[in-house]
């Protein structure tokens, strides 16, 4: 029986069978991924820069080579995104331009300063603990080129994390400077980090179409709320506190209650007014343009191979 | 596109307002790397897979960034680059006529045979 493309779509969708690059879809569906997979691109890109601070001023040698590892990762991290985005139909370039040009958001996270190396420890047990839940979800997403980067991406994010609470741990056993600062980095990235799961479920625009097709599949209360509990227990092991005098076991809801984020704060750095957004965009546009000669000569020698090879 | 160098061709600086006039912005519109797509071997004995796609100048340049983006972690033992203009798919609108002919052939699956129990390492 002849079906129509819609009706074929939401049956797959329904079915659990995921969605493919030439697959039919609806435009709003491409136009959604589009958005949410460059942003999440561009994230890992831009999320780059606020480790990228401290490479140079690393502790120890071993801790110089395991961040060079993991902001190495992010690029990569950022590449297969930028690659699901293209199966949609949209250009790299494209997709490029639109952060350079601050049309594109990313997660407001990486617009906030990395002071101390503390910061290296907070980031990697919060700010990728907190990716990571997202990123556990999407593994599942209805389409599959993002799923399978996400795949990709759990696979090595671990390492990040574990890298991050392992920072603190060492911080939270040393003197007393050490431990102040390892308190001043929580105290500092707990509450963006509880915003990185986006506006509250009765505020949120994108969610409810985006959970309807799968693409999202728990919503953002769902999965801070388990950020909460996770790391509320984690944090005994620091001895360290979590700066909310409002965080408690709740024993009916088996769960923690916690305080109100203030949002404000969180619309103000979405809309470009963070600490560090200017700082951040700046810093990507130089290397977009100090690298145009690169990709301009890299261009200029494979044709002169290419001629080489006709002349030969 | 965005925040490119200035640059002034000999003998063609613009009169007022300095950078990238019409006229030269053509001449900007960057020239792109190609899309690769990648497929990788894990090990000795399994099939290349694909992995995922990526750009580059050339073929060695798409070797060595497959390298930096899909083996960090010794994930592959042989990399594949290929051209993804150069990849010829089916049409998933089509798959139903497409695989059709397997479709009613039950009998080239073993289940489709009655052997009685007895009958061992068959």
């Amino acid at each position: 029986m002849a079906q129509n493309p819609e009706e074929l779509f939401l049956e797959k969708i329904e079915d659990e069978i995921k969605i493919e690059p030439r697959d039919w879809m609806p435009e709003a569906y491409r136009k959604t991924l589009i958005r949410q997979i460059s942003q999440h691109a561009h994230s890992e890109i831009i999320g780059m820069l606020p480790e990228g601070n401290w490479i140079t001023r690393a502790p120890t040698l071993k801790r110089k080579a395991i961040l060079l590892a993991k902001v190495q990762d992010e690029a990569g991290h950022g590449l297969y995104l930028y690659a699901a985005t293209e199966t949609l139909g949209v250009s790299r370039e494209s997709t490029v331009a639109d952060l350079l040009s601050g049309k594109a958001k990313y997660s407001s996270i990486f617009n906030y300063p990395t002071l101390t190396w503390a910061d290296m420890g907070a980031i990697g047990w919060l700010v990728d603990g907190a990716a990571i839940l997202n990123q556990v979800m999407l593994c599942r997403t209805s389409y599959g080129p993002y799923a399978r980067a996400n795949i990709r991406i759990c696979k090595e994010e671990s390492f990040h994390q574990r890298q991050g609470f392992e920072i603190l741990l060492t911080l939270s056993r040393g003197t007393e400077i050490q431990r102040a600062m390892c308190q001043d980095a929580i105290n500092r990235w707990w509450w963006p980090s509880l915003m990185m799961f986006g506006p509250k479920d009765s505020e949120s625009t994108h969610s409810d179409q985006s959970t309807k097709w799968k693409i999202k599949r728990q919503s953002n209360d769902e999965l801070r709320q388990r950020f909460v509990d996770m790391i509320a227990e984690q944090v005994k092991v620091l001895n360290m506190q979590l700066p909310d005098p409002d965080l408690k076991w709740n024993e009916e809801r088996r769960s923690y209650d916690f305080g109100e984020i203030n949002w404000e704060e969180f619309w103000n750095v979405v809309k470009g007014n963070g600490p560090c957004n200017k700082e951040r965009l700046e810093a990507r546009r130089k290397a977009h343009t100090d690298g145009a000669w690169v990709r301009d000569a890299a261009l200029a020698h494979a044709e002169k191979q290419k001629n080489k090879q006709r002349a030969a | 596109m965005l925040n490119h160098v200035n640059i002034f061709y000999y003998g063609d600086i613009p009169d007022a307002g300095g950078s990238a006039s019409e006229n030269n912005k053509n001449n900007f519109a960057e020239v792109n790397w190609p899309l690769w797509e990648v497929f990788i071997r894990s090990k000795q004995g399994l099939d290349h897979k694909h992995v995922g796609s990526l750009h580059a100048a050339d073929a060695a340049m798409a070797i060595e960034n497959a390298r930096d983006v899909y083996t960090r972690r010794m994930e592959g033992v042989s990399i594949w680059v290929v051209r993804s203009e150069d990849i010829h798919a089916s049409n998933p609108d089509e798959s139903g006529m497409l695989y059709e002919p397997a479709n009613d052939k039950v009998y080239r699956h073993p289940t489709f045979y009655n052997i009685p129990d007895s009958i061992t390492h068959m």
